[in-house]
């Protein structure tokens, strides 16, 4: 990964991404960090542009810890919008001019002028409660209602509040709250070894975990300047494929539940469940956690395990294409899917939206193209693309994509190199950062980890593909039906654990 | 052995790699055995067990059936994923009169996942008190047990019996649907042993 840095002053930041602004580049992530002890006036921001193939641009400004203020870019570039809200809220570094003041992570009841990723601020310090609430937009009319849904919802799901305005079936406006389940886990991987980090890692969501190690630990291995071997290289695409597989056959599955269609939410619920245990075989956990490991990977498959693999992915692959195929044809389904919940491609472009849900708006972008890692160059694929941005795109992407996993495992143990399964990483310098990248089951999952003294972390933001396209989901929603919102939700299947970290 | 058993309990069977554990060889070869007796425990034979067990349990301690409510109070989606897998062909919980339901106020036992974050905690206890007596809380999950590497932070409170009475604990990262219908057991008879 090459990082090019452009430095400016803070009062020069507009101007700055104005120069970049015409050169296409694709906005990926901005962190904050409090770095008073590299000698650094306090804060610094990083704002990084995808550029080509494995090369990044970093926006760099100093905010001075007497005065956090600086302005926002969230007016010109909304996808930046969240990530400046979130540094205000655990950094309190000020965007000048956010069109969207409001507290993003902290929900009601917490006071002000307390920012727990300061460095003076300890991980564990109990936080009193105080009064204040949160507002909501109303909309205002004759026969306008307003439905609020949530944190706990009826069904077996992850918790958020989604608030509609109403008149009668029809949405006028949709705003959602994530955030919920905050656990602190950026803060507390403060000091923490960079081993052990990856243990963390892995439990900022259970079922992207995979993707989630590998960004840790290519961040990680970048900075170390460390080589996999080959065959870690490989093994590490056979689970991250394994991953993709099972998220991807149980969603075809689940959008399915979304109109209570049981034929197709119980074949999804079988073959991710022979998924599931296929993996349990494998490496002793049904969600592969455990499998990656700093410098390759932890476990390793003897031939019989890969060609059971093999065999089974291939079986299981062609009977959901079969459910699939199954599911368009029936006419209601498809009448429930189709113009439902439409994404504009415009809209994918502004808030650099990712993974499935941007490919079915017809945006291309997959990072294991675009920032090839591990070998995936060395492999052929095809990334599929929609052009209707709706319901009916999303669940094609899910069929497309499980058919593009089983051809990738089918290559990936064709061609497994024999060797070394793990490198030494050695001791790491201090302050020093990398980003990992990898594609994970929902799209780009960027990673950006900067070390400090005696190989601990310092600083550590995730950026997963929820976090960057949680903000489009109710902007696809207006004008559907109350009903069709569980169906729009589960096409974009975006976990909340790993957006709220 | 006793600080296998402990650090197994930390992290669950599930995520136990003997790499990370840094074992003894000794200790490796009992958490191998440990492992296969856990393999064994998920095959049908240890589910036809709970077949038989769980709806005579269920019949005693609440007549007809068990209505469950779950609630996520900050978990990394494993257990929910997990609490999902249980309603799919393979365990159909619904056949050993489980059934999930939409509200607190229809539950005789709330299940919770997750070590409880500060924006959650109201919602917790809001649901905890919807729930009418005599109610049963089974924390699932490592996090709800209030033993995982996140413990407590300035958002996260660390384990479900700070806020709530807890009856059972299942660990694990997340525990598979087999070893939560065996806390869910648990729960039960522990009622019909209260009751008598």
């Amino acid at each position: 990964m090459e990082i090019e840095t452009l430095r400016t002053e803070r009062t020069e930041l507009t101007a700055a991404y104005a120069s970049l602004a015409g050169q296409g580049l694709r906005f990926l992530t901005m962190v904050a960090s409090d770095e008073k002890e590299c000698g650094v006036d306090r804060f610094v921001l990083r704002y990084f542009f995808a550029k080509d193939a494995g090369k990044l641009v970093c926006l760099e400004t100093i905010v001075p810890g007497a005065d956090p203020h600086y302005p926002s870019l969230a007016e010109v570039l909304p996808a930046t919008s969240w990530y400046e809200r979130e540094a205000r809220d655990l950094m309190g570094v000020v965007p000048d001019g956010h069109p969207d003041p409001r507290n993003l992570i902290f929900h009601d009841r917490f006071p002000e002028g307390i920012y727990p990723l300061r460095k003076d601020f300890t991980s564990h310090t109990f936080i009193p409660r105080t009064e204040s609430a949160f507002t909501y937009p109303l909309v205002k009319g004759e026969g306008v209602f307003e439905v609020p849904v949530g944190p706990i919802h009826a069904g077996v799901i992850e918790p958020g509040h989604f608030r509609f305005q109403v008149m009668g079936d029809t949405i006028l406006h949709l705003e959602t709250r994530v955030f919920f389940t905050h656990r602190g886990i950026e803060k507390k991987s403060e000091n923490m070894d960079v081993e052990k980090g990856l243990r963390l890692a892995e439990r900022i969501c259970t079922v992207c975990n995979v993707s989630h190690a590998m960004s840790y630990a290519q961040a990680v291995e970048q900075i170390a300047g460390a080589q996999i071997p080959a065959r870690a290289q490989y093994l590490r695409m056979l689970f991250a494929e394994m991953e993709r597989l099972y998220n991807h056959v149980g969603d075809i599955g689940n959008i399915c539940a979304g109109i209570g269609f049981a034929y197709g939410s119980n074949h999804g619920a079988r073959l991710k469940e022979m998924l599931l245990q296929l993996n349990e075989r494998m490496t002793g956990h049904r969600y592969l956690r455990g499998t990656i490991a700093l410098g390759g990977v932890a476990r390793d498959l003897d031939d019989g395990q890969l060609q059971e693999i093999l065999r089974l992915t291939q079986e299981i692959g062609k009977n959901a294409g079969e459910v699939a195929n199954d599911v368009l044809a029936n006419g209601i389904a498809v009448d429930r899917y189709a113009n439902t919940g439409v994404l504009a491609a415009d809209i994918v472009r502004k808030f650099a939206a990712v993974g499935p849900a941007a490919r079915a708006s017809g945006v291309d972008v997959d990072a294991r193209r675009d920032h090839p890692y591990a070998a995936y160059s060395q492999l052929a694929f095809e990334v599929p693309l929609q052009s209707g941005g709706d319901v009916l795109a999303r669940f094609n992407m899910r069929a497309l994509e499980t058919g593009q996993s089983v051809s990738l495992i089918n290559q990936i143990i064709n061609k497994m190199p024999d060797g070394e399964i793990a490198g030494k990483i050695g001791d790491l310098p201090a302050y020093r950062y990398g980003i990992g990248i990898t594609e994970s089951p929902r799209g780009e999952n960027v990673h950006f980890v900067m070390t400090g003294e005696r190989n601990a972390i310092f600083r550590y933001r995730v950026r997963s593909a929820a976090y960057a396209n949680w903000p489009v989901v109710p902007l696809c929603v207006p004008g559907t039906i109350v009903p069709d919102f569980p169906l729009i939700n589960k096409s974009f299947e975006l976990c909340y654990a790993c957006c709220d970290r | 052995m006793l600080a296998v058993i402990k650090r197994l309990w930390k992290y669950g069977l599930g995520t136990a790699n003997p790499q990370h554990l840094a074992l003894s060889p000794e200790e490796a070869a009992v958490f191998a055995e440990t492992a296969q007796k856990h393999m064994a425990a998920q095959s049908s034979a240890a589910l036809s067990e709970l077949r038989e067990r769980l709806p005579k349990a269920i019949k005693k301690a609440f007549g007809r059936s068990l209505h469950v409510r779950h609630v996520d109070t900050g978990s990394c989606n494993g257990a929910e994923w997990e609490l999902a897998a249980m309603l799919n062909p393979v365990y159909d919980v619904q056949r050993f009169g489980i059934d999930f339901v939409a509200s607190p106020r229809h539950a005789d036992m709330l299940l919770v996942t997750g070590g409880v974050t500060r924006n959650l905690e109201e919602a917790l206890r809001k649901t905890y008190a919807a729930t009418p007596s005599p109610k049963l809380v089974v924390a699932v999950g490592s996090s709800a047990c209030g033993d995982d590497l996140i413990g407590e932070t300035y958002a996260n409170l660390g384990g479900v019996d700070r806020i709530i009475p807890v009856d059972v604990y299942v660990p694990g990262d997340p525990p598979s649907p087999r070893e939560i219908l065996h806390g869910i057991l648990t729960a039960v008879e522990k009622t019909e042993k209260l009751r008598k």
